[in-house]
């Protein structure tokens, strides 16, 4: 462990920590935007269920480099290639807990809203949403996790992210930068785990009380 | 006022849930809908505010037909207790009480005003306020599910089993307490159970129907009792039908036979001889007409006054407000095999005896299925 490379380095520790951050949100982000609404509709017609499991469940198998070489001639060796990749793997994960939290909504709450007078947009929002939330929030840390993990790959494309240092540590047989490396994503995925956590907290005390 | 005419409901399986149902639930009254699983009880209820459409025939709550009103509306009207309760496990016992408030917009100072007023009401601890619905018993999330369906006051009620998921005792209590809200509120209500005690209990009319959505009969609870109209009516009753009919029947209804009274002062020979023209082997007992109690006649001296024994306590002594079916079970437990009636200002007022108990019955019902003397004597070893 050389600590003289570490505190040289700070500068491009930073950087590329940020970056990391940068492409993991941004595939959640992403992920979401595009698995939320097919969640719904999954939710709501159970036969188009199976067929979006499907097709996102074989994006999900698909070898991480094979898909970022598969995106390549479109996209081009981009960031923009490693946030469509990233995205893509999240949306198994998203779409089936969505889907799932929706589905554990018990019967008799939806239709003791329904009697109460709630239109259909207000039950989802105000009634099924809220009480998916926990198996929603679940399904974004294991999304987050699983991303953070592939953004070291996404290091090959574009050099970007703390899988850099995993390149520059194997190609100049150093250690430093490779151990900085895998500190730093496990201390990521930790502590996006960990805030999430804190989100879904906040986001539903009810949860909390539960026996 | 709620009126179902020629209603019938088909699912698109084939299922035919009511059977061209034509009904009227007046204002202010209870009417209660009963009948074995699967009969249609949540199919009829659930048409009144659109959750189910009929297939064929009109609903009219207070005179517009309910087809007409834009569904969310008209349940914002009509208080709804579910089956299962349903209560939202992501607000908190206010939150879920003030869920129709909210949905009209009443402003924050009313809808806490009315949440305080409604947790008394449905006897619920103030603590449960802020507690989320899975921290409360069963018994106590019946009566927020029962609060919520109050909260903006409806004039119409739907309640589908509201008190089936609690123990007989705390069930009782509910039903007590709902009968004695609805005698001050007087809401139109519709009330489903499967049990038929607690269809009599509550029901100013009661439903009756069978599998297939067929209505059997529609008729208030003496009616129902004194008159089956159909075979699957007098079944569903059950062989206790008389019981049933006298706990629907005030003490007060039936005047007290005097009895053979004497009076402590009084000596052995006297008591023999009032014993002797009632028929009995015993006397009571009642000194400025308090009741001291029972003696036989055998164990007071001839020459001794009745005071000097020690008198027997009745095993139960009935008031006006009880029903003959207290009285017939006082009688039962009773060694004279009659009940002591008490009145308001606790003085004695005379016996009732299984023979007047038959006679009642037969006089309130001349027609068909009255029990016999005989009868109300073998329901009594049965009591
Ligand atoms: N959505 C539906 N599709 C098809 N059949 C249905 C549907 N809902 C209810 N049924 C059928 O209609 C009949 C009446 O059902 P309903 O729920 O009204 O009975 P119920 O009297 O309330 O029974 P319980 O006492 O068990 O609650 C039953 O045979 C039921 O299986
Ligand atoms: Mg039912």
């Amino acid at each position: 462990m050389d600590w003289a490379w570490v505190g040289s380095h700070l500068d491009d520790i930073q950087h590329l920590l940020l970056q990391h951050i940068t492409f993991t949100v941004s595939a959640l982000f992403f992920g979401f935007i595009i698995a939320f609404p097919l969640a719904l509709v999954a939710a709501r017609y159970p036969r188009l269920y199976q067929p979006i499991l499907g097709i996102t469940g074989v994006l999900f198998t698909i070898p991480s480099i094979a898909l970022f070489l598969l995106l390549l001639p479109f996209t081009g060796l981009s960031e923009t290639t490693c946030i469509l990749g990233l995205t893509i793997y999240t949306l198994l994960v998203l779409v089936r807990n969505t889907v799932e939290g929706l589905r554990g909504v018990p019967d008799d709450v939806k239709e003791a809203a329904e009697a109460m007078g709630y239109r259909p947009l207000a039950l989802l929002m105000k009634v099924e949403l809220p009480i998916a939330l926990p198996v929603v929030i679940a399904g974004l840390r294991i999304a987050a996790v699983t991303t953070i993990g592939l953004v070291t790959i996404t290091a090959l494309i574009t050099f970007g992210g703390l899988g850099a240092f995993f390149i520059d540590g194997f190609r100049r047989d150093f250690a430093t930068p490779i151990i900085v490396g895998i500190v730093l994503s496990v201390a990521l995925a930790v502590a996006a785990d960990l805030s999430l956590v804190g989100v879904q907290r906040v986001l539903t005390p009810w949860a909390r009380t539960r026996r | 006022m709620i009126t179902f005419e020629s209603v019938s409901k088909r699912f698109p399986d084939g299922t035919t849930a009511v059977d061209d149902l034509s009904l009227e639930v007046p204002e202010g009254e209870v009417a209660v809908f009963v009948g074995p699983s699967g009969c249609g009880k949540t199919t009829t209820l659930r048409m009144v505010n659109r959750m189910i459409e009929p297939t064929d025939g009109t609903i009219t709550v207070d005179g517009q037909d309910a087809m007409k009103i834009d569904p969310p509306e008209l349940r914002r009207r009509i208080g709804y207790v579910i089956q299962q309760i349903g209560l939202f496990p992501h607000r908190t016992i206010a939150e879920n009480i003030a869920t129709v408030p909210q949905l009209i917009d009443w402003d924050k100072k009313r809808t806490n005003e009315r949440v305080d007023e409604l947790i008394e009401v449905v006897g619920l601890p103030d603590e449960v306020r802020d507690r989320y619905p899975h921290q409360l018993s069963g018994g106590q999330q019946q009566r927020v599910g029962v609060a919520r369906a109050l909260a903006v006051d409806p004039p119409i009620m739907l309640m589908d089993e509201p008190f089936g998921a609690v123990d007989p005792i705390v069930r009782s209590r509910l039903q007590d307490e709902f009968l004695r809200l609805q005698r001050d509120v007087k809401k139109t209500i519709v009330f489903v159970t499967h049990d038929i005690d607690e269809a009599i209990k509550m029901g100013d009319r009661i439903a009756i129907m069978s599998e297939g959505g067929h209505l059997q009969q529609y008729a208030s609870p003496e009616e129902i009792l004194a008159h089956p109209a159909t075979d699957f009516v007098a079944s569903f009753l059950g062989a206790e039908r008389g019981l049933k009919r006298l706990a629907l029947i005030p003490v007060s209804k039936v005047s007290a036979v005097e009895g053979p009274v004497v009076g402590p002062d009084d000596d052995g020979a006297r008591a023999r001889a009032v014993a002797r023209d009632n028929g009995s082997d015993w006397v009571v007992i009642v000194k400025d007409r308090k009741l001291l109690g029972w003696a036989h006649v055998a164990d007071i001296d001839g020459s001794g006054r009745v005071g000097d024994i020690e008198a027997k306590p009745f095993s139960a002594e009935i008031y006006k407000e009880d029903s003959l079916r207290a009285a017939l079970n006082a009688m039962v437990t009773s060694l004279t095999g009659v009940a002591a009636r008490i009145g308001d200002d606790s003085a004695y007022e005379g016996l009732l005896t299984q023979e007047l108990l038959a006679r009642e019955l037969q006089d309130s019902d001349p027609g068909p299925g009255t029990m016999t003397g005989a009868e109300v004597n073998e329901e009594a070893e049965r009591v």
